[in-house]
Parts: C-alpha cells; structure tokens; sequence
C-alpha cells in the first residue's frame, strides 16, 4: 500500500454520480442498507453483497484531533494505535494474531473529526471480528497500562518522522492547519501533533478520552459484504449489549473561520525545487459551496485540459505539477492550489499564472464542456468506489461516512444532485465568493537559502 | 494511521487449522463469554467466475473475466516487454515509451486524448514495468464503446510528436531530479545499484538515468514500440460488466486490424550474480530525522519452484503486521513507524529485501535487531508460525480478486509469466502444501546474512560511529549525487 498521509483536514474526494450528459442506461448506484440502534446508543447499519466471501467491519468513531485539548495535540491519533493493542479478553498481540489466522486485515485512520477502524476478514470470521471490536469498545482499559502508551508514542514519533519531518515538502503539512485556522479554533493544529504534546500524553489522558468520547453512543458500526442481515444483527447484539452506554458527548460547534487578510509564510526545506500551497478557507462538509469548490478544482487542475495544469505544465512548462483541491470537513473546509516549479523558475511566476487563471473565472464562467468533463470524471470515481467492500474508502467506509456527515447511510442520490443541479455559473460565483486575493494563505516552500525563490508580494 | 504497510497478501485455500478453539452458543441477552475468541464458521468458498480465453481473427489472445457486480469495465493491453528490455545502452526506454503512447495517436493529439478521455469519465493509464509494458483502461460500461477507438490508437498507433516528447523529457529529468529529495527512493536506487552494479539493468531505475533520458530519439520510441507492441508479443485482458459476444465484437472491431511482423524477441535479463561478502554503503542525508535501512540480496525469478515456500517464509519474517520484523522494530522497540520484507519477483533474478525506516539515534540497535531476525528465520520457525501464516495468506485471497483493476492484474501477470490455466486455482493447494521444512530450507538457502549488502540512507556524522561500532564489515560513504550517477555542483 502506498504510505498515506493522515487527513489533514477530512476526506478529500467526494463522490458522486451525475445523469449522463452522454447517453442513458443508469443503475444500481445505491447501497441498500437496514439500520437500528442498541439500548447502549450504538448505531449499526448493515449492508449484504455477496459478490466475494469477504465482510467488512467498519467503526467510526464520531471523535478527532479537533476535541484535543492544548498540550495535547496528537493524542486521538495515538490513542487510536493503543486501540489495537490489546482489550479486556484480548492478550496483547492477539488481536493481529487471530485476525491473521482467519485471513483478515485490519487498519485505521484519525482525521480532525471521526476515528475509523476496520477489518475485512472473510465471511466466516465475522464473529471473530465482531468480538474483537466489541471487546476494545467496552473492555479496552481492563487491558490499557503506561507501557502500552509509552510504545506507541514511540511508534507514533518514527510515523511523525517518516510521514512529515523526513519527507521532501512535509513540514508545510504540519504549517497549513496553523496559519489557515485561528489559534481557537479546533483545526488549528496538525492531526499529527507536535513531539513535544506526544511526550506528555498520559495514561491518565487515555483513561479520560476513553471515558468521554468512546462509548457506544459515540460511534456507528457498518457492517457490509457477505452477510445473512438477520444472522449478523442477531451476533451484534450479542457481542455489543453488554457494552455500556457512555457520557453524553456535546456536538462540537465553532465559528466559522475567516481568514482577514493575505498570509504569506515561507519555509526551507531539504528540496531542489520550490513548491507553493495557496490555500482559502471553504465552507464545510456537504453544505451549500462545498460541491462547487470540488467541481471547481477538476476544472482548474485536473487533466490536461485543466486551467492550471495547461498553462502551467503543458503550455509554459514552468511547473511540474500542479493540483487543486477541496478538503472538506465537518467545521471549515480548505481549498488549496499546489504547484511545484522546474529549475530555473521561482514561485512567484507560478503565483502570477494562478492568479491570472482564477481571475479568467471569476470574470467569465467557466464552458458546459469543462464542467461536465469534471462531473463526469466524479461519476466514474463513483462507480470505482462501488467495487471494494471494505478498507479506506470501500463501500462499509463510505455509508459511514455519509452517516456521519450528512446523517444518512445512502446518501449517494443527493450527493449525487449536488453535482447535476451545478451551472457553469455557479463555479463562477463560488471562485468570486471563496477565492478571494485578501483572505487567502500564500505558503512557499524552498530550498534551504533560496528565500528569493518565494513567491513574493506581487 | 496505524501502519502505512499492508502485507502482500496472496493467495487462497480452504485451510481451517486457525489456532481458535471453539466455544458454546451464548444467548443474546446474557453477556456474551468472552473467556476465549469465537469459532470460525467453515470457510464459504470464493467462487471465481471463469477466465474465459477468446482469440481474435488476426491471432491475438484475450482473457476475459465477466465481473457483474458494477457497471464498468477494465481493459488492459499487455505486451511482453518492459524495462527488462530495455537495449543495454537505453535504460529508460520501455518506461518513456509508454508514458508517450497517449501524447498523441491516430488522428489526435495529445490534448485531444485526454480531452476526449476526461470527458468519458475514462482513466487511462500507460505504464512499463520490469517484465511488461501495459495499457490499461477503466471507464463505465455506458462509455465503453465511446472510450475504446481511442484506447486503442493510444496502445497501437501512437505518433510520439516530437514536441510533446521534449515536454515529457522534461518531466523525466525533474522527475529524476526530485528522487535525491527523497529518502526511500534514494535507498532504492542505491541499493538496486549494490545488488547489481550499474551495468546490470536491475542495477538502474525502472525510468532510466540522467544520461539516457537526454539520449532518446522519437525513432527509439517508435522503433521499440514496433517491436514489442505485436499481436504476438501481446494479449488483452478485459474484466467487467461485459460478456464474451460483446467483447468478441467490440475487441473486433478495434483491435482486429493489428497485424505486425512477429518482431524480435527480446534478449532476456541475465541472471545477477549473488552478493558473496556483506558490505555496506551509507548514503550521506545530513539532518535526516531518520535512517532508511535496505538489507538484501539477489532473489530467485518469478519461474522459481520455491515460489510457495518463499511466500509463507516472507510473511513470518516481514510480509505481515504480526511478522517478526515487524513485532522486533515496531511494537518491541519502537525504533520504526513500521518494518517489512520482500522478494521482487521478475522473469530474472530481482531482489530481496528487508527495510525499515528507523529514527536517526536508533540506527545501529535497528540493524542488530535485522541481523537477529535474519538469523533467527534460519534456525527456529514454529508450526504454528507457519499454519497461521498459510491461513493468512490463503484466506485473504479474496481481498486480491475483489475489483476489475485486481483481477486484471491476475490475468496480466498469468501472460506475462507464462502461468498455466488455472493457476489461481492450483494456488489453493499449492500454498497447503507447503511444509514446516520447506519454510526452513528456503530461509537458509535465500536469506544468509553473512552475504548481504546494506545500504542506509542517513546523516552520516550521526549513524556512522554507531554502526562502525558494530564491526559488520566494510563501510563505504556516497554522497546522494553519486547515488544518481550525477556530478555534485
């Protein structure tokens, strides 16, 4: 698998399905799901597809980095590796050793918002699954001690390093969340957290974010793929009842943030090329804005054809690449535009071409064409997602994360009418609301002592 | 996330030896027992539908897979030549050559293709490997037969216009530029040019060096696609929402007309001589915040009949989370995000290869740590180690076969290696076959690390004391350009 980056600030791509513009003939784009509740407040949706023997367990946990307290940032990203080491009636290692047994994998990710874990083992293993889920749910402090926290902080520092510290451009990772969002607001700091927060993470935290945010009525359970819906019902039950219900978790609500002015930040890095990050501050997952800007950045840099990648790579051949996008999460979102520049050019000409293309579609819509050849390019990912029951992104992901966001498992209809309903004047408008020259983050990152390779004030 | 490797899982069996004992029902208002994990049910059988093998009226073959479940369609051309046919003196070819294939072909140009591609919602991907150049496509069913006369001037008739070719060039060389900024990929190139030298053609990158990029001429392009792209040199593998009627007429139609001279095979890659006394390379990075550790020697080719027993052996020493390297560095030690080891293998002998990223001031303890566990799969391999990881690498198999794209990917590698119908099949037993002994004669035979070459990439002034300490054997220094065969300016 090819290394990822924990979420900055959300899932980036969002999918969605669109009537052909082409030709007819659609189908079987929805996931039939059944859904109910336990008395202990779990929410469990289940889904049958019996195209392979596999089965996919999927838990979101409706907690992230943005509920971390000050001193504390990192600390939901590493209490989700200690969720994997052990639990009441689960030995040390033997979590991994009997889901291996039975051929199965395992993950999970932590992003500002949810927690996930998963597991996709083959259909008769489900029960196994099942147990080991439910036993880290209720029984994960029977288990917990200092030295289990003490190992994955450890683990957790070598991934800060691997990921960010000893990769080329990553430290501007760790700077965007920072410069984007005000200090008080929860997506200020990096998912990943600093070194000096993880040194101080406690037993004692982990005893505290257990009790507050991981209880049954925190979290939804999806499980999908090869089941019997009545069997599997029958075996959550079972394996989930005895949990008991936790604390009442507050929604977390903030302002929505706004950036007040041009921010222009440079960083040096172990580089040859300079690369440029502009980013603006977006609305939030699935509200009105958020599909335009998705839209909006296939039309500016995806393909060929795109705005951006044209001028910049195709035509000039001042860059090397360029891509766009909008990272879409539950309180703020951020759209950003990076592009890294070939010798010889500096960032602040790579600057000016952005600018000048943005400014073309604030000033005139962009054609029907490009729209569609963006929504199209959509609907096929869409399709793409359909074929994967399980891990990051399957079919069980996915009906969680439409539970979540948009507080209905098969939400792939209206997901998908936020696309079809866009006018190629609404991308005009959404450049000219979002994208705007004064309230924007313009990050270069250059090798060490070329600061004159920054993009400058124009 | 909890760990950025995922083990390369490969194949099925009905095996039910899990070490899980069973337990009695529980009611579901009673509190579950949870004294011990639950019963497996008995495994439920993957049911691959079957690969079906068409020909075309001008010869070439295609396998198919109906796969129902989404409406899309994967269609890949595959011809049997990539890097490993690279001519001595143009490492890089089948690699630029295939990246060229879409800027430009039949009547379009290269922003007509991705224009017409894009707005199909098709993605087009043109890629060499080792041992086979391959085009692949994957598009909705409803697009298919809109997307596919393009598809097939891109895999059959490309025109390699000379001023995309310096637009790509371009892109190689910035691309080859940017491989010193990163770790993992400067450990690469050093330790392919280690194992090999860099007269081997394993002993380069897959995308050539500074050198031969700048060398290619439009007619080596179009000279090695003549070559190799020929009916007789190529199949088609289509898997999706399609039947064979339908794709007997639409393969038909546009790929019907592809007729060529059966061209020249390619002369093989030669087998590399194995490694015969353990030496040591550190790539100097200063400042790296950690040391990226590649411990290895030649491996066997894809055709080995140990190929079984190296998989089972693999996933105890580092092809899965609970693998012992894994366990050593990560989770005992916490010197690393994460560890892992691998055979690469090719029509020749590709490499073997135990890696970690580890944190700068735990370099040397890591790779005491290796040597123990290189050591150790030699002597001690339980059978239970062993029945688990059949269990794993069995029972997953049907995470390998769920999308069209994997399934492709099966039936390409069937063709490129010459696999017999069936092999999928055949795997089941194969891999239950294998015994405690065979695990333990291939990790004496394959892995011997008194005879390896090591390669860290790292700050010098830091690990190098450390690891002088260790007295392995002979410690040579390379700056990152040597690494790349460029002049430091």
């Amino acid at each position: 698998m090819k290394l990822l980056r924990l979420a900055l600030v959300g899932p980036i791509l969002v999918l969605a399905f669109r009537p052909a513009p082409l030709c007819g003939q659609e189908a079987r784009l929805a996931i039939p799901y059944t859904q109910f509740t336990l008395p202990n407040g779990l929410d469990v949706i289940l889904h049958e597809d019996h195209s392979v023997p596999l089965v996919a367990v999927d838990a979101w946990y409706h907690v992230g980095s943005a509920r971390e307290k000050p001193g504390r940032t990192g600390f939901a990203h590493l209490f989700e590796h200690l969720m994997f080491e052990g639990s009441g009636h689960v030995p040390e290692g033997d979590f991994d050793n009997w889901l291996e047994a039975a051929g199965g994998d395992n993950n999970g990710s932590t992003d500002t918002d949810r927690t996930n874990y998963w597991e996709t083992v083959p259909s008769n293993a489900l029960e196994l699954a099942l147990f080991l889920e439910s036993d880290r749910m209720g029984y994960l402090l029977a288990s917990m001690s200092p030295e289990k926290v003490n190992g994955q902080r450890d683990v957790v520092k070598n991934e800060r390093r691997q990921s960010y510290e000893n990769r080329p451009y990553g430290m501007a990772f760790l700077k965007l969340p920072e410069e984007m969002f005000p200090s008080d607001h929860p997506y200020h700091w990096p998912v990943i957290g600093s070194m000096e927060d993880l040194t101080a993470a406690s037993y004692e935290d982990v005893v505290r974010f257990f009790k507050n945010y991981y209880g049954p009525n925190n979290t939804t359970l999806v499980v999908a793929g090869d089941i019997d819906p009545v069997e599997a019902r029958r075996l959550v039950e079972k394996w989930f009842s005895d949990v008991p219900r936790g604390a009442p978790v507050p929604p977390l609500s903030a302002p929505t943030p706004v950036l007040k002015a041009e921010k222009r930040v440079t960083l040096e890095d172990k580089v040859q090329l300079p690369q440029l990050f502009i980013g603006w501050l977006t609305p939030s997952y699935f509200h009105p804005g958020d599909e335009a800007m998705d839209v909006l950045a296939r039309v500016l840099a995806s393909g060929k054809n795109s705005r951006l990648y044209k001028r910049l790579v195709y035509d000039l051949q001042i860059a090397q690449d360029v891509s766009a996008s909008q990272n879409s999460a539950a309180l703020g979102s951020m759209f950003l535009v990076t592009a890294t520049a070939r010798e010889g050019h500096g960032l602040s000409e790579i600057e000016k071409v952005i600018a000048e293309e943005i400014a073309k579609i604030k000033n005139d819509p962009p054609a029907t064409r490009e729209l569609e050849r963006a929504v199209n390019q959509i609907e096929s990912a869409f399709y793409s997602a359909l074929e994967r029951v399980g891990g990051f992104g399957g079919k069980a992901d996915r009906l969680n994360l439409y539970e979540f966001y948009a507080g209905r498992p098969d939400y792939f209809t209206e997901d998908l009418a936020r696309y079809t309903s866009l006018d190629p004047r609404d991308l005009q408008s959404a450049a000219r609301t979002y994208l705007k020259d004064d309230a924007r983050l313009v990050l270069s990152v250059v090798p060490a002592g070329k600061k004159s390779l920054a993009a400058g004030k124009p | 996330m909890r760990r950025a490797t995922r083990a390369v899982a490969a194949l099925l069996l009905l095996l039910l030896a899990i070490p899980v004992p069973a337990q009695t029902a529980a009611a579901a208002t009673a509190n579950p027992d949870r004294s011990k994990p639950p019963a497996l049910g008995p495994v439920r059988p993957l049911k691959l539908p079957p690969v079906q093998k068409l020909s075309l009226g001008n010869g070439v073959a295609v396998l198919l897979v109906e796969q129902h479940e989404v409406p899309v369609v994967q269609l890949n051309v595959v011809a049997r030549a990539g890097a490993g046919a690279d001519p001595r003196d143009k490492p890089g070819l089948a690699s630029l050559t295939a990246d060229m294939l879409d800027e430009g072909a039949g009547s379009r140009s290269a922003l007509q293709i991705a224009d017409e591609l894009d707005y199909l919602g098709a993605d087009l991907q043109a890629r060499a490997g080792w041992d086979s150049t391959s085009v692949a496509l994957h598009v909705p069913l409803k697009r298919f037969a809109a997307a596919l006369p393009i598809f097939a001037d891109v895999a059959l008739e490309p025109t390699f216009p000379a001023a995309e070719l310096e637009r790509v060039r371009k892109d190689r060389l910035t691309e080859l530029l940017q491989l010193r900024d990163e770790p993992r990929a400067i450990a690469s190139v050093a330790f392919a040019n280690a194992l090999y030298g860099r007269d081997h053609r394993y002993g380069t990158p897959v995308i050539g060096t500074e050198a031969s990029v700048r060398g290619f001429s439009r007619a080596d392009l179009a000279a090695f696609h003549e070559r190799t792209f020929t009916p007789a040199n190529s199949a088609i593998v289509v898997v999706g929402d399609v039947t064979a009627a339908f794709v007997q007429r639409e393969l038909e139609q546009a790929f019907g007309g592809w007729k060529a001279p059966p061209g020249i095979a390619p002369a093989a890659v030669p087998a590399a001589p194995q490694v015969q006394a353990l030496g040591i390379w550190i790539v100097d990075r200063p400042g790296s915040a950690q040391s990226e550790i590649r411990i290895g020697r030649i491996g066997p080719p894809r055709s080995t009949p140990d190929y079984f027993p190296l998989t089972v052996m693999n996933t105890i020493l580092g092809g899965s989370f609970t693998s012992r390297l894994m366990q050593n560095l990560r989770e005992q030690h916490g010197y690393a995000y994460g560890a892992r080891s691998s055979f690469d293998y090719r029509l020749s002998t590709g490499p073997f290869v135990a890696a970690a990223a580890v944190q700068t001031d735990k370099t040397a303890p890591a790779l005491t740590e290796f040597f123990k566990e290189l050591e150790a799969i030699r002597k001690t391999v339980t059978e239970a180690e062993v029945a688990k990881a059949k269990n794993y690498v069995a029972l997953s198999f049907p995470s390998d076969v769920e999308t069209t794209g994997d399934l492709a990917g099966k039936l390409e590698e069937q063709f490129v290696y010459g696999l017999p119908d069936g092999w999928l099949d055949s795997y089941v037993a194969k891999v239950g076959a294998v015994t405690l002994a065979d695990v333990k004669r291939v990790a004496e035979q394959y892995v011997d690390p008194a005879k390896v070459a090591i390669v860290v990439v790292g700050d010098r002034q830091k690990i190098e004391p450390p690891m002088r300490a260790l007295n392995l054997g002979p410690i040579r220094v390379q700056s990152v350009e040597e690494v790349f065969g460029v002049a430091k300016k």
